[in-house]
């Protein structure tokens, strides 16, 4: 479905995806981890065909992304993480601008506004000028303008950054349904527990390049699945176990008070790049 | 590729229709300040060979407030929605070809150009102006529209900032809109100044729009060099919104 090879991006000297390699299948949710400025957004830009690459391929079924864009283009949904909305049209407006730029013809038009718009819950603001929605609002409404010419492959930069956890949820529940409907999804989010509650897949990016791939659980087998939080002055060390057993062991030897957990995703990321996610 | 350019077209009437007082009256502004200022109050009585001086300095008035407005149009707004609202991006992961983002958005910026030229031509006349148009005079103007609406569009795309922007238009535009024969003949200046305006294209918008509004022959060099800037302005306009990341 998506296929990137020895993918590069670089900003004069500043390497935004260093060789870069990774498959997304068909119908999975596959979401892009990594603190700011690993490379996620200018990997989306370039497989939405919004940015050029330096060298290397991503192909979007079977298609090279930068010698096929027109074709691309018409294949995929992009939602970018800037609310890129018309703040002076109303959200139909917005709507109609992308049918027509993709050609929709007028009948079907109205019916997909009609309909994404109540599937989004934005039937009764359809009319409403969108500088005075809420953020979760445009959001939602994004989502909608996104999927009106049905493509096939959805890309969500950050699709709840910045959001109310209702909302978040909202929008997560948004995203599961339309995988349900059989739709790939390729999101970027720097929030663990979003990766690991919506993704099939995850790979996690640092300095432009990938530094792990799997399911969560597996991520979480390879690091191990206990986790001892230890308080050492004013800095948590964190110790992790493969079995529970080896983690009490540890835990009774200790002075201090401690907490014992389930290792998550972020565990993963700490284990794997040294610094905890927004350092 | 003329249905993808309506629909950039589409856009900007449907903000148009949303806004067309403010619209209206902004567009009325600034070409009664330059008719209330040039024309009447230091023009009124002034003598200027055979003719009025306010028939002479309309078509310059005209020719300045249209290359204002279509610059603008595209340069400001196509700016920000590069850079701040990000809306140009909904455009460019679209299926439509670059030529016709770029044609609808210089179409955009003609449209306001002639209108905020059509409110000057009807004003001048209450204020007694006499001209005479043609179908020249309308092709000189779309020309003029044109090249600006695509200058604009080219500083949009390459400039980085809206400081840069204005500051381009402080170098560029502004220079332009009192050197440029808009208000006193070019050949008033030193030979070496006026071989240097005369590159300039609202020279020649303003030189041809008053050729044929006082009636003193066809302005065919002057129409040609506004032909050619218009053809080199958009070809640059497509090739940098091509390269616009």
């Amino acid at each position: 479905m998506i296929k990137i090879s020895g993918l590069c991006k670089y900003y004069k000297e500043v390497k935004a995806i260093d060789r870069l390699d990774l498959t997304v299948k068909p119908g999975e949710i596959f979401g892009l981890l990594g603190p700011n400025g690993a490379g996620k957004t200018t990997t989306i830009r370039i497989l939405t065909t919004l940015a050029r690459p330096t060298a290397g391929n991503a192909y979007i079924n079977g298609k090279e992304v930068s010698r096929k864009k027109a074709e691309v283009k018409k294949e995929i949904g992009v939602v970018s993480q800037t609310e890129n909305l018309d703040v002076e049209m109303t959200a139909r407006e917005n709507m109609e601008l992308h049918g027509r730029l993709f050609k929709i013809p007028t009948r079907e038009r109205r019916l997909q506004i009609k309909e994404l718009l109540e599937f989004v819950g934005l039937t009764e603001r359809a009319d409403t000028v969108v500088g005075r929605f809420s953020g979760g609002m445009k959001r939602r409404l994004m989502i909608a303008r996104a999927l009106m010419h049905k493509p096939r492959i959805l890309f969500l930069d950050e699709p709840t950054v910045g959001l109310d956890p209702q909302v978040r949820r909202k929008i997560w529940d948004l995203i599961r349904r339309l995988n349900g409907q059989g739709i790939t999804v390729l999101l970027t989010t720097h929030y663990i527990e979003e990766a690991e509650l919506l993704c099939h897949r995850v790979g996690i990016m640092n300095k432009g390049k990938l530094i792990a791939l799997g399911t969560p659980e597996d991520l979480k087998k390879k690091v191990g699945k206990v986790v001892v939080e230890v308080p050492n002055h004013n800095e948590t060390e964190y110790h992790v176990f493969e079995e529970r057993e080896e983690a009490l062991q540890f835990a009774a030897a200790m002075m201090h008070d401690v907490v014992i957990r389930e290792s998550n995703l972020e565990d993963v990321f700490v284990e794997l790049t040294g610094y905890k996610v927004g350092d | 590729m003329i249905y993808d350019t309506y629909t950039v077209f589409w856009r900007e009437i449907v903000l148009l229709r949303k806004k067309y007082k403010s619209f209206f009256a902004g567009s009325m502004v600034s070409p009664l300040l330059y008719l209330l200022s040039f024309g009447w109050g230091l023009g009124r009585n002034i003598q200027f060979g055979s003719t009025s001086y306010l028939d002479f300095v309309v078509p310059g008035i005209v020719a300045l407030s249209a290359m204002n407005a279509s610059y603008n149009a595209t340069g400001s707004s196509l700016n920000v929605s590069r850079l701040y609202h990000k809306t140009l991006e909904e455009f460019l992961v679209a299926p439509i070809s670059v030529t016709s983002l770029v044609l609808g958005n210089i179409f955009s910026g003609c449209f306001r150009g002639l209108f905020s030229s059509g409110i000057i031509i009807i004003f001048s006349y209450f204020f007694g102006a006499n001209m005479h148009l043609n179908g020249w005079f309308f092709v000189s103007l779309l020309l003029n529209c044109f090249l600006f609406a695509s200058l604009g569009l080219v500083a949009a795309m390459v400039v980085s900032s809206h400081e840069g922007m204005s500051r381009f238009a402080t170098f560029v535009i502004l220079p332009m809109t009192f050197l440029c024969g808009t208000f006193f003949k070019v050949e008033k200046y030193p030979t070496l100044v006026a071989h240097f305006v005369k590159i300039l294209p609202l020279t020649h918008s303003a030189v041809s729009l008053r050729a044929i509004a006082m009636n003193t022959g066809f302005p065919l060099v002057s129409l040609l060099v506004l032909t050619a800037y218009a053809v080199v302005l958009f070809a640059l306009g497509v090739w940098v919104t091509y390269r616009v990341e």
